[in-house]
């Protein structure tokens, strides 16, 4: 049984003939929901948003609705802002780009949606420096869109005004955190802010209230303005709406960038029906379901979820790893996340002592050194994983791991603190014996696989 | 007794070769008024211009952007050394950056990045800063994800990306900069 | 004059229901955890929070466990069998300085799980901090020793290399920076931007390598730059001066103000067997807050300085020789009886004590003088703490009725010269040359009797010279340019035969006129209080160690001219 894709933001990502001009996008219907949104009103549009139940596609997944709720356009009497987070850097994810590069428009409509929704005036595209050409992508993309009415003074005589400016980060994941985010707008070092009482909506951008969105969420916005919040809630599941953008690399056959509707796709299907299975023949042996942040889950596994059966009860089954749907709150039953749907797939072949010396090796260089645990903790996790995998490992490092960890996750100011602890916690409950053995091979380290080690 | 003040410079060469033009200043002008709210907001993006036009980011540019932007020094050479994009001696040429992030490292990044070093005749082993070649035509130093990474292993060269860049591709990316 | 001040209520009787380990209190609303604990008699450790600059909540120290009141369907808290709400505790803990109480907050200050949290931080923060503590100054007020003792493991688990970072900076011209010892707390930071309004510390590179620094070639060196060593909680930022002095254990705190300015910022003099190590500001919210200028903190070596009077001196044949006290007295005492009154002038001076211009006014009155004034002594002032009034006590001089504001002392260079002031008794240390009396004119005089501190120009052409006591030799009190009585307590001895300068001018007094009633400070006190109206009702135990506020000042005149 094929399992075919539900492309609504991938629509025209690869689509033969299809170019990221703006001509090419109002061909195939660009901007006629900004029309159409525009003459519902903000209010209109939050209210499908809400319906819709979308969750953020960033990594959080919280329920847009809700954080735009927190906003009253009527009540507030600062200005308000909005922010498209276009900061991707999860590792394992890689959709945002697809669209940057391929769709700009999409995404520059869903945003001025979104903006016009929740009365912003000046709004900011946070991009990754290292999207060089998405940059420029997108300053000709605005420059249209502007030259075209809508942008700019009175879009489309509306009376709304509406300005939207590119802003190049220069290379820091924790800009990916929405007040690390702003910060960094702000001119300043990406430190997270402290919540309370920094909440974006209430002390955001110059402390006025502001809303972050991913990519993929502001795109979403465009959809739901075109079929309505009601019957894009029909799509994928109840609470977990609309569908996915996922990213899978590793040791499959087909690694690329897939959209199904939220839940559709099992992890096994994906892994095996559509990116055709684990590559050189091998067996599968991790994955990591939502970004390197996610838990790593193992082969074999099987989960304990509550699900309603035929009768609408809610029973107890045992899910296994291949038939887990891939939303986010299966995910997260399952001991994981949906997160940023970064899927990272490890065979047999890779050392898991390696992978998790290399995803740790990445957190210690990404932590912004604000606050204590994570500054002096993910460090010490590297640096305890380097000397194991170098060979120098002792009999209580993985306990001293967990317990680092366990300090970490809970007690930081951002969920930073948590994004380097789950990969250890995970890594050394899942496959403490792989650790164990490394540690007595002491001095005989004999890599089994290409990970490079970083130090 | 005291030792100089060097927190922050440590890799900095010095001074930047070169003068302003006209044309350099009315592009800050016109980032600086992308935001209206905050001047401050214009500094990672001065920082950007700075950095194509001069190589890199010595005093000078620290000094230039602060006084620009009515900011002490210190509030710019505090970015210059926060963001990896910065850098405080110029580069090859030729800049390639590889990825080292978990999906490119289980495609072979690692490889390739050995590679790469042999081609440019480099020593030492990269995790610190790029490595830049004697005659100045190469550097190389690893990033972190890059955002690709079903292509992996992925390599930026300047600000061109090379997907599914193995040690052969990555033979062809150095022979392309002669 | 803090941007910031967490520590006080917006409204001391708007109080809401707190419980604090168990125990219901109810607290004013909005204060944050640490406060309140802090009231409730619990401490809760931290290192990042100071009550005048603002949350950052990065040191992770105050981590509390919180709860909230369980509310029912009806949207209403559940009520326990003690009629307070039931509390929901939460599972993850909070930060105590950046939360702010609410009605029914539950708040658990040594939990499993406060307990533990506290215990990683402070793992944490010794994993790559040097073992520094036997060269250090901050040992004995470090609060990473202090809570490693109270929260730590005494253990430690790591044996990775630890991160390397300069050492022995030169900050500025009175700090050194350790960045090794650095928490990144971002106290000082903070301080110099918030208060200070200079942002000229920051910290470069990210994560486990952040460092703090200045920019090179730029100095540390704002006026107020040694408060940053108050508020460091740890030895990286140390103050030149003291560095390697003394163990902070050794040192016997003495409650003072500083006599640099008008200002009269409350402090701590730290000393031991006599000597003057160092001083640092003690909080008074009326005058000071917690801060002081570094010229002020640093003014004490001249109490070390040879020019330091050690003896009574007499002239005899041009030459000043060492005298005793008896004979000094009995020379100035017989040298004034000679002189008409009329022909006497007396230099008071705004550095003596309240009690010092008492008696000097007692005498002055018996002896019929009526040329009486003071040095004007003008101060540097800044838009924060330092007075443009150089002397501490003016404010004193005038309730006493001893000061012109220096107008009179303008004429009586050309009075002495016309041999209209045939004596010249000058207090207080005043150098009257430096004051525009020149020393030809002083050698005029058929009497100079000047009781000092140091010698200087004046005091060498005294015909009597008499050694007196600094700020930190005596106890008293003075009156500071917006109108506060303070107090002062003696520190350590003054060199040699010196002597507080009351005592002198009574002895003088009890010579000049045979009658004395005044022994002690206290007695001082008392009929001072009796005489001068702005300090009726009030005792030297009453002044307090905050002082009062005895006038309403808000814009002293910081010159007074003619």
């Amino acid at each position: 049984m094929a399992i075919t894709q539900h492309r609504l933001i991938f629509k025209h990502i690869d689509a033969p003939g299809y170019t990221r001009d703006i001509a090419c996008y109002r061909k195939h219907g660009g901007y006629e929901m900004l029309k159409k949104g525009l003459g519902m009103g903000g209010a209109a549009i939050r209210e499908e948003v809400k319906k819709s139940q979308l969750r953020g596609r960033g990594g959080a997944g919280f329920p847009t609705g809700t954080k735009w709720g927190f906003i009253d356009p009527s009540k507030v009497t600062k200005p308000i802002y909005l922010i498209c987070n276009a900061d991707e850097s999860e590792p394992g994810t890689f959709k945002d780009r697809q669209i940057i590069y391929k769709d700009p428009h999409q995404l520059i409509e869903g945003m001025i949606l979104s903006c016009f929704a929740n009365g912003v005036k000046l709004a900011y595209l946070y991009i990754r420096c290292e999207f060089t050409e998405g940059w420029r992508i997108l300053e000709t993309a605005l420059a249209e869109a502007k030259a075209a009415g809508f942008l700019g003074k009175d879009i489309l005589k509306s009376g709304y005004d509406l300005e939207i400016h590119v802003h190049r980060g220069a290379g820091a994941y924790i800009c990916g955190e929405e007040t690390g985010l702003i910060e960094s707008l702000e001119g300043k070092r990406a430190y997270p802010r402290i919540k309370p009482p920094y909440f974006p909506a209430v002390l955001g951008l110059y402390m006025c209230p502001t809303i972050v969105n991913n990519v993929e969420t502001l795109c979403n916005v465009r959809h739901i303005v075109e079929m309505g919040g009601d019957t894009y809630a029909k799509i994928g599941r109840p609470n977990n709406t609309g569908t996915r953008l996922l990213c899978v690399s590793g040791d499959v056959v087909r690694p690329g960038y897939y959209e199904f509707p939220c839940g559709a796709v099992t992890l096994g299907q994906l892994i095996y029906d559509v990116c055709g299975g684990i590559r050189n023949g091998r067996k599968l042996k991790a994955v990591i379901p939502g970004g390197s942040s996610a838990k790593v889950l193992r082969a074999g596994e099987t989960y304990k979820m509550k699900a309603k059966d035929i009768h609408g009860n809610t029973v107890d089954r045992e899910v296994r790893l291949e038939d887990l749907p891939m939303d986010f709150d299966s995910l997260a039953a399952a001991g994981s996340m949906a997160g940023s749907g970064g899927v990272i797939v490890m065979d047999d072949t890779r050392d898991m002592v390696e992978c998790l010396a290399n995803i740790s090796a990445f957190y210690a260089h990404e932590s912004c050194g604000q606050c204590t645990p994570c500054r002096e903790g993910v460090l010490w996790l590297k640096k305890i994983l380097a000397r194991i995998a170098e060979g120098h490992g002792k009999e209580d490092d993985p306990a001293l791991l967990r317990d680092v960890a366990d300090r970490i996750a809970g007690r930081t100011i951002c969920a930073f603190g948590e994004a380097a602890a789950w990969p250890v916690q995970s890594f050394i409950g899942k496959f403490k014996e792989e650790f164990q053995i490394r540690i007595r091979r002491n001095g005989t380290a004999a890599k089994t696989d290409t990970v490079s080690l970083t130090h | 007794m005291s030792v100089p003040l060097q927190a922050g410079m440590e890799s900095c060469v010095g001074p930047e070769k070169g003068e302003l033009t006209p044309a350099f200043e009315s592009q800050a002008d016109e980032l600086i008024s992308r935001y209206p709210v905050s001047k401050r907001s214009a500094v990672l993006p001065l920082l950007h211009l700075w950095q194509e036009t001069f190589g890199y980011i010595g005093p000078r540019g620290v000094e230039w952007i602060a006084k620009k932007l009515s900011l002490q020094e210190i509030q710019v050479l505090e970015l210059v050394t926060f963001y990896p994009w910065f850098r405080q001696k110029p580069v090859g040429r030729f800049h390639f950056r590889v990825c080292r992030t978990l999906p490119c490292a289980l495609g072979g990044s690692g490889k390739t990045f050995a590679a790469l070093k042999k081609l440019m005749n480099l020593s030492s082993d990269g995790h610190e800063g790029a490595m830049i070649s004697e005659d100045g035509l190469f550097s190389l130093e690893y990033s972190e994800c890059l955002a690709s990474c079903g292509t992996a292993p992925v390599v930026l060269r300047n600000d061109e990306f090379y997907e599914k860049v193995d040690e052969k591709r990555a033979a062809d990316l150095v022979a392309g900069c002669r | 004059m803090n941007p910031w001040n967490h520590d006080v209520a917006k409204d001391e009787n708007d109080l809401v229901d707190v419980q604090v380990d168990g125990v219901w209190t109810r607290m004013p609303r909005g204060l944050n955890v640490v406060e309140v604990a802090q009231r409730a008699k619990k401490f809760i450790p931290h290192y990042c929070y100071h009550p005048k600059l603002s949350v950052v909540g990065n040191c992770r120290m105050c981590l509390f466990e919180m709860g909230t009141p369980k509310m029912g369907p009806d949207r209403k808290p559940v009520l326990g069998q003690d009629g307070k709400p039931e509390i929901a505790w939460m599972p993850r803990p909070q930060i105590g300085c950046a939360t702010n109480i609410t009605p029914g907050m539950g708040i658990k200050t040594d939990s499993p799980l406060v307990k533990d949290c506290r215990n990683g931080v402070m793992e944490f923060l010794l994993i790559n901090h040097p073992l520094d503590c036997t060269i250090c100054d901050q040992a004995g007020e470090c609060k990473l020793q202090e809570y490693s003792v109270e929260y730590g493991t005494g253990e430690s688990r790591f044996i990775e290399n630890k991160v390397k970072k300069p050492k022995n900076v030169d900050l500025g011209a009175r700090i050194v920076l350790d960045d090794e010892r650095c928490i990144l707390c971002s106290r000082c930071v903070r301080f110099s931007s918030e208060v200070m309004k200079d942002d000229v510390l920051g910290f470069v590179n990210r994560g486990s390598h952040s460092t703090l620094t200045a920019y090179p070639g730029k100095s540390f060196d704002n006026a107020y730059s040694l408060n940053t060593v108050d508020i460091c909680p740890v030895g990286a930022l140390t103050s030149k001066d003291f560095r390697f002095q003394m163990r902070v254990w050794f040192l016997k705190e003495t409650k003072s103000i500083c006599t640099s300015c008008g200002t009269g910022c409350n402090v701590t003099i730290g000393s031991r067997e006599g000597k003057v190590h160092r001083l640092t500001p003690r909080e008074n919210e009326a005058v000071n807050s917690l801060w002081m200028c570094d010229f002020g903190r640093l003014n004490f070596h001249f109490l070390e300085s040879k020019d330091r009077l050690h003896r009574p001196l007499l002239r005899a044949a041009g030459e000043q020789f060492p005298g005793t006290w008896a004979d000094a007295i009995q020379r100035s005492a017989d040298g004034l009886k000679k002189v008409k009154p009329e022909d006497i002038a007396v230099v008071a001076s705004g550095r003596l004590t309240l009690e010092e211009l008492f008696v000097l006014k007692r005498l002055v009155t018996e002896l019929g003088v009526t040329r009486v004034d003071t040095v004007l002594n003008l101060g540097q002032a800044d838009n924060f703490l330092r007075s443009g009034d150089g002397n501490p006590n003016r404010r004193g001089t005038e309730l006493l009725g001893l000061s012109s504001g220096g107008r009179k002392l303008g004429s009586w260079g050309a009075e002495i010269e016309s041999g209209k002031i045939k004596a010249l008794l000058v207090t207080g240390g005043e150098d009257v040359v430096a004051a525009g009396i020149s020393a030809a004119s002083l050698a005029k005089l058929e009497l100079l009797i000047v009781s000092g501190i140091s010698v200087h120009e004046t005091t060498r052409m005294a015909h009597v010279v008499l050694p007196g006591a600094a700020f930190a030799e005596k106890t008293g009190s003075m009156v500071n340019v917006y109108g506060r009585l303070q107090r002062m307590t003696r520190a350590v001895p003054p060199p040699g035969e010196a002597r507080e300068e009351w005592t002198i001018l009574r002895d003088l007094r009890i010579a000049l006129t045979g009658g004395n009633s005044l022994h002690s400070v206290e007695d001082v006190w008392k009929s001072m209080a009796a005489e001068v109206s702005q300090f009726s009702g009030l005792s030297w135990a009453k002044i307090g160690d905050l002082g009062i506020q005895i006038e309403s000042v808000s814009q002293p005149a910081e010159s007074v001219t003619g």
